[in-house]
């Protein structure tokens, strides 16, 4: 008892001065530094050291933080989505909102919503489909550059700096997530200019691949990705596994209970690839599957009647 | 170095042919070097405008121009397994189609690598294989193997070729630079009793390290497509099943080539009909094995029926869709060169070598069907307006690129005749080889069938 008591304090103490001491360190290179630039022109900002001084730095001094590890992960998270498949009427505003953020034109969809019949006597619903950000992603085993891969936080990304347009990911993948940059894509002017991230997906780089990437920029901040923000119903649910919450902005779920009650589950789980996108089944729906059909052309609607139950 | 008149007249023979160039060998040379300009102006426009200039999209991300490197690294198994095999077992009429075979391997292993290129969206971050390169990827284990093969199949192709490199070194050439070259690639060989033991150690070696790699070539190549969870691809059986095609279409090409120089360069007297047919009887038996996995393949995957393999195979057997094409490449080429070769009455050069061509037809269009219809199958239903999305039909572009890959091919194989005797001229010690095994062997069974003998007098009495 004495002895852990004795740990405990001795931690305490060292979590306690460390801190101050680097703070103390920091504080003075940063004094140090701006003294010596005193006879130079320049803004100056007043900083907080830890220690709890403020000193004044020059502009010109201060470095921001490292940016993020973008192939590390957010640190403690876990990232899940549900769909509710009972309150899906193909509004397509996923699809749009997600072209939107990442800059896609409006053929190339990140998000994609199917018209699903399993069999010719069951059920016809509307099915959004997402990257599945897989625990045991296909795609990211085959990648022979790395530019693919699966983060801690459960993220699938993909680096299109690194990227060699070779594809394999997209033949590994067996839910047709990954899109290819076919052609220079017409981006804003702000768009274009932007820093590349991994994490944000903009600016798109041509011959390279692309997909849905959970939004992670966007989770940094605790925003929630333009699919989930964007639905009309309420479909899409996001939230962190650890925290075991997820959300559609609108109502919060325990993901556990969520998933119990209401008999989730993962698309084609047969393959192994172990997704972290869950499906709640079309039961109880509050739209017929027929609605979907409003901001369709005739064209499309009879394509997607003929489409979706396989023929054979 | 000693010369027997039979090489110096083969020597004189080659020589003459080699520095001179027919009329109708000019304009073939220009068609060649035309459709290779063609290829090279679809590059270029490929590379400017991207690869949206390609029949290739989202679903089929992955058109001809795989299917070319497929059949290229196919054909190249002419050199690798039949003239190691051969050469291994010293089959003695093998030498004047040696070399033949063992162009064909390094001009389309250079040659198919290149269409992996072009199927690549970034070629200027080729570096990236070598800075980033994961082995748990299938395409970093074809880098490596392709490569190895590479060097392996040009260093066969050199060992066997020094003693005639010598003897070029040696005969009286008029222009200066073939002297110059012919020498610094002969390496001082005079032909004397060491050079020749370690040469024929060398190329021992070569041909036993050349066939394991050449197998493991093909097998990386089929487990790309049978690692991944796609129906028609995710098969246990890909890997021998591609090998066995490999060295289908590989006679099947030497074949051509070998009918091709005999009409060019006049050498009925070295090309014989007993060439065409025991190459035409390993084509045939190279062929029901072919046919076999084939029949295979397909009978378990519709046995079974699942609703992902029906929907391909269902696409094969559709006459709107691929059926004809899976017809040709299936059953006509497989059947066809069995039944022409079987039958000694159709047994003859011409017939020997248009089955060959049907063959290798046959094996480019069963590859662009192991590809394309696969891709067009995606688990997920195919809700696309954009039809060229839903099904692939490739450009002006790709076509352009194929043609010039096989005039590359022509004119490369056309160029390497006029560097070296497209026969191997030198005098080999083969023969002397072949009966030494032979005797040797031969006493080995005199000796176990004695001890046999003895055996059973001890077992009566």
């Amino acid at each position: 008892m004495e002895e852990g008591k004795n740990t405990q304090s001795r931690r305490k103490f060292f979590s306690n001065t460390i801190p101050l001491a680097l703070g103390a360190i920091t504080g003075i290179g940063l004094l140090s530094q701006s003294c010596n630039n005193d006879e130079e022109e320049g803004e100056t900002v007043s900083v907080l050291s830890s220690d709890g001084q403020l000193v004044q730095v020059k502009k010109s001094a201060m470095t921001p933080t490292a940016s993020p590890n973008v192939r590390q992960g957010i640190p403690g998270k876990s990232f899940v989505m549900v769909i509710d498949l009972a309150k899906c009427k193909n509004a397509r505003k996923c699809v749009s909102k997600c072209q939107k953020m990442h800059g896609l034109s409006t053929e190339d969809e990140w998000m994609k919503v199917f018209l699903m019949q399993d069999s010719n006597d069951t059920a016809p619903y509307w099915f959004p489909k997402p990257c599945f950000h897989c625990n045991q992603p296909p795609c990211v085993k085959v990648c022979p550059v790395g530019a693919t891969y699966k983060r801690t936080d459960g993220i699938v990304l993909v680096d299109n700096e690194r990227c060699i347009g070779c594809k394999f990911c997209m033949t590994a993948c067996p839910y047709s997530s990954r899109v290819f940059q076919w052609k220079e894509a017409e981006l804003s002017e702000e768009m274009a200019e932007r820093d590349y991230s991994p994490e944000s997906s903009v600016p798109s780089k041509v011959g390279t691949v692309g997909k849905c990437d959970f939004c992670p920029d966007m989770a940094r901040k605790g925003i929630l990705p333009d699919c989930v923000s964007g639905c009309p119903n309420g479909v899409i649910y996001f939230g962190d596994k650890n925290e075991d919450i997820v959300t559609n902005g609108n109502e919060s779920f325990r993901f556990s209970k969520l998933i119990h009650d209401r008999a989730g589950y993962h698309y084609m789980a047969e393959l192994g690839t172990e997704p972290n996108v869950y499906y709640l089944p079309p039961v109880n729906r509050i739209f017929d599957y027929e609605d979907g059909f409003e901001n369709l052309s005739e064209d499309q609607i009879k394509f997607f009647k003929s489409s979706t139950v396989k023929k054979h | 170095m000693d010369q027997d008149p039979k090489t110096t007249r083969a020597l004189n023979f080659f020589a003459a042919q080699m520095v001179s160039i027919s009329k109708s060998g000019i304009i073939q040379l220009i068609i060649l070097s035309l459709f290779i300009l063609g290829g090279l102006y679809a590059l270029i426009v490929q590379i400017i405008e991207g690869h949206i200039v390609t029949g290739m999209r989202d679903n089929v991300v992955w058109g001809i121009y795989i299917v070319n490197f497929i059949f290229f690294i196919g054909i190249s198994y002419a050199g690798a397994l039949i003239s190691g095999i051969l050469h291994l077992l010293g089959v003695p009429w093998r030498t004047p189609i040696i070399r033949i075979a063992e162009i064909i391997t390094v001009i389309s292993t250079i040659i198919g690598p290149a269409y992996i290129l072009l199927c690549m969206g970034r070629l200027d971050r080729l570096d990236h294989l070598a800075l980033y390169g994961r082995i748990q990827s299938p395409i970093i284990w074809d880098v490596l193997a392709i490569t190895t093969y590479l060097i392996g199949s040009i260093i066969f192709l050199y060992l066997a070729s020094i003693r005639d490199l010598a003897l070029l070194r040696d005969y009286p050439f008029k222009s200066k630079w073939r002297h110059k070259v012919y020498k610094f690639l002969a390496l001082d060989f005079n032909g004397t009793a060491k050079q020749n033991r370690y040469l024929e150690r060398g190329l021992n070696i070569m041909s036993a390290i050349i066939i394991p790699l050449a197998i493991l070539v093909h097998s990386v190549l089929a487990w790309i497509f049978g690692m991944t969870l796609r129906p028609g691809w995710h098969s246990t059986i890909f890997a021998p099943y591609f090998v066995v095609a490999a060295v289908f279409s590989g006679t099947g090409v030497l074949i051509i080539a070998m009918w091709v120089f005999r009409k060019y360069y006049h050498l009925e007297a070295y090309i014989t009909k007993i060439h065409f047919n025991y190459l035409g009887i390993i084509l045939m038996i190279l062929g029901a094995l072919y046919g076999y996995f084939t029949f295979s393949e397909y009978l378990t995957s519709w046995y079974g029926s699942e609703t992902w393999e029906m929907e391909v195979l269902y696409r094969l057997f559709d006459v709107n869709e691929y059926w004809w094409l899976f017809f040709f490449a299936a059953i006509v080429g497989v059947l066809l060169p069995i039944i022409v070769i079987l039958i000694p009455r159709f047994r003859n050069i011409n017939s020997i070598t248009a089955v060959s061509a049907i063959a290798v037809l046959a094996l480019w269009i069963k590859r662009y069907l192991i590809i394309i219809p696969t891709l067009e199958t995606p688990l997920l239903p195919l809700q696309d307006m954009r039809t060229e999305y839903i099904h692939y039909s490739p450009t002006l572009i790709e076509w352009l690129l194929t043609f010039s890959g096989v005039a590359l091919f022509c004119l490369l194989f056309f160029l390497f005749s006029k560097f070296i005797p497209i026969i191997t001229v030198s005098k080999t010690d083969d023969r002397k080889d072949y009966s030494e095994l032979r005797t040797l062997v031969m006493k080995r069974i005199m000796k176990r069938k004695l001890k046999e003998a003895q055996l059973k007098e001890f077992n009566k009495s």
